[in-house]
């Protein structure tokens, strides 16, 4: 056992200093404040889908892919082809899925919910997913570097790859924002089961339907406040609980809200890792300069 | 900081092994050629589900964390001014710059669009500064930097021992002008993994819905520091280990028994934030349940508890079987917390499964093999290892 000399003490002491600045530095998301949620705009744009009054026609499936230029996902059955997409992928940005139990059935819709503080966006290295004035979360090719940490992140898995594609990108529902008339699936449904526009207008009509038809409904508007809220809302009969329908059950939490204040707990400013640079660098030049180490032959 | 005990190992490269290890690299180089020619879906058992698998959480996360050798010497030797531990330090050095090296081409391998990953430490306007795989990506590029400019002392000695006339006159000049940067570049390579390798936990921070409570933590950056802490110095203990066995030189059993207590401590200090964070947010519970995932958790804490008390009784390290028994398992423990994390927790929803696809294995495997093929090119050639005296000649 080597004796400590008190310059060797100094140093240690020293050394967790700089070790007591990273460990405060990773401690700090417990003292850094929440991140400012972002807050329903005026201007915000979404869906709602109502899964009592839809037929499972799939208009909205056929029409999306002609609006999105999207080849059919072609499976056939008995012999016959037919374009049917089980759910999301690299062909299909909007999908009608069945819930059954016994004889009783329920329709969903899925496509991108377009979060109020989305995780794919705050995945992103170089901002591939922005979202615009509208809320809408547009996907831009040219910044996307296909890592899929986006599709790591959704809470919805929502985010598709073209697994198939020597040069991939990513698909997702960018609520038709390349055309004037809006999104094509509610201009297709029959039945108004989904329709499109203002987020609070959607709010207000849900509620109208809710209020119209007591009993008929569940009493939550799926999207309202999950993962902090959502620009894609979902009414469901009152016997078929949302989790039934395949959405996930998620809280108002949004998801990137403990990973961002980590990271920016950690980072604010850069001063952490600047002062242990400093910290270290001094040890380490000064331990250099006494000739490299105590017990150096 | 020159390292005058370390000597090229020489000898013949071309061994049995050498060879096996040429021909997996050449298979796995063969699966690239699926890889890039047919897109992901042709060459991995990835999915939308699983979106990422064992190139990113074997060959990125796990792969820097073993890199994290020279990381974890630096510390002692550097900052801690341990001295003695110098010989260990330019091999863990080596390992580590091969390791973040191949780390960084499997990255290449694994992202759709490899061909705009220049555009991450170019576009600065478009940083993301939620993302902490942009922190991930920006410090391993960087540190890969780093840790070849560390190992680059090892070159001009050769150099200056045997160069050519222009490679000695190189060496001279930048030798002392290396030497007196070295701090501030030795400072940096401790601070970017310290950085990088706790954003490696914040990463797994965001998909908070899908990341199995046993595993999700706001501990999560803090735990992946430690953890690649006790990696690199299991890492050390098991290349320095392998490598005086392959060469047939006495293995530094008691310089490496001299950081057992360091890597029992370290052990302790996880398992106590892992379980004591787990019990204050009432997540315990899932660990008694008969899950898969209690399962794992279980094998992952014994093959860390088991080697802490072993490497804090007394009279384990002057057995180098017992080292090497003890940092294997903390290899082992440590190694699936991170699979864990990333792969075996992770669960984006009922109808998805991820098993890697033959192709993917063989370019994992593929990539382990170059890395040893360029280690033993370098320290049969390279003053990394130190001038042991032989025991049994080669």
């Amino acid at each position: 056992m080597e004796k400590l000399t008190r310059r060797q003490l100094l140093q240690g002491a020293a050394v967790a200093g700089a070790a007591a600045a990273g460990g405060a530095a990773l401690a700090a998301p417990a003292t850094a404040e929440a991140r400012d949620v972002r807050d329903r705009q005026p201007g915000d744009v979404g869906l709602l889908y109502d899964s009592t009054l839809c037929i499972g026609c799939r208009a909205c499936v056929t029409r999306c892919k002609q609006a999105n230029e999207l080849p059919v996902d072609e499976r056939r059955l008995n012999g016959a082809p037919y374009d049917a997409p089980d759910d999301l992928n690299a062909t299909t940005k909007t999908v009608i899925q069945v819930a059954a139990q016994g004889d009783r059935f329920a329709f969903v819709k899925r496509q991108c919910m377009h979060c109020l503080d989305p995780a794919c966006v705050s995945a992103c290295m170089i901002k591939a997913f922005q979202k615009g004035p509208d809320g809408v979360i547009g996907y831009d090719a040219s910044r996307c570097l296909g890592d899929r940490y986006c599709q790591i992140a959704c809470p919805f898995n929502v985010p598709k790859f073209q697994w198939s594609k020597a040069v991939p990108v990513m698909v997702k529902c960018e609520m038709c924002r390349h055309r004037k008339e809006g999104p094509a699936c509610s201009e297709a449904c029959p039945r108004k089961a989904v329709v499109s526009g203002k987020v609070t207008d959607l709010l207000a009509e849900a509620r109208r339907r809710q209020a119209a038809s007591p009993g008929r409904y569940l009493a939550r508007i799926y999207g309202e406040h999950e993962a902090g809220g959502t620009q894609c809302l979902y009414l469901t009969a009152a016997d078929v609980p949302f989790e039934t329908l395949g959405l996930p059950r998620l809280d108002a939490t949004p998801q990137p809200r403990l990973s961002t204040s980590v990271q920016h707990g950690i980072y604010r400013g850069m001063i952490a890792p600047v002062a242990l640079y400093a910290a270290i660098g001094f040890a380490v030049w000064r331990n250099a300069r006494k000739g490299g180490g105590e017990d150096q032959p | 900081m020159s390292h005058a005990t370390a000597a090229p190992v020489g000898g013949k490269l071309t061994t049995p092994f050498f060879n096996l290890m040429a021909l997996v690299a050449l298979v796995g180089a063969g699966a690239l050629v699926v890889r890039f020619g047919q897109g992901l879906g042709a060459a991995s058992g990835m999915s939308d589900g699983y979106a990422w698998g064992i190139w990113i959480a074997l060959d990125v996360v796990v792969g820097t964390a073993l890199g994290c050798g020279g990381y974890a010497m630096a510390l002692l030797v550097y900052v801690a001014n341990r001295g003695r531990y110098h010989p260990l330090v330019r091999p863990a050095m080596l390992t580590g710059a091969l390791g973040y090296s191949f780390a960084a081409a499997s990255i290449l391998v694994d992202v759709g669009r490899y061909w705009g990953i220049w555009k991450i430490p170019t576009y600065v306007s478009w940083w993301n500064f939620d993302s902490a795989l942009l922190e991930v990506a920006l410090c391993v590029m960087t540190y890969v930097m780093v840790l070849w400019i560390e190992f680059a002392p090892a070159v001009l000695d050769r150099w200056r021992a045997t160069g050519t006339p222009a490679q000695r006159d190189f060496a001279e000049r930048t030798g002392p002008r290396l030497d007196r940067a070295l701090p501030w570049i030795i400072a940096l390579g401790l601070v970017l993994p310290t950085m990088h390798q706790s954003s490696l936990g914040t990463v797994m921070m965001l998909p908070a819905s899908k990341v199995h409570a046993l595993w999700f933590s706001p501990l999560l950056p803090l735990l992946f520091l430690v953890n690649c802490l006790f990696l690199g110095y299991a890492a050390v203990i098991a290349e320095s280990t392998v490598s005086s066995a392959g060469f047939g030189r006495r293995p530094e059993t008691r310089l490496l028994g001299s950081l057992a207590p360091i890597m029992g401590w370290l052990l302790v200090l996880f398992l106590a934030l892992r379980l004591g964070d787990l019990a204050m947010r009432g997540s315990l519970g899932a660990a008694f349940a008969a899950t898969r995932y209690a399962a794992w958790f279980w094998v992952e804490t014994l093959l860390l508890l088991v080697p802490a008390v072993v490497l804090l009784g007394r009279n384990a390290r002057e057995r180098a079987s017992t080292q090497f028994g003890a940092a294997f398992a903390i290899l082992a423990g440590g190694v699936l917390y991170r699979f864990d994390t990333y792969i075996l927790a992770y669960d984006p929803g009922p109808g998805w499964s991820y098993f890697p696809s033959v192709l993917e294995i063989l370019v994992t495997a593929g990539f382990v093999a170059a890395e040893i093929l360029v280690y033993l090119w370098i320290v049969r050639r390279l003053p990394v290892l130190p001038a042991a005296t032989p025991a049994h000649g080669r």
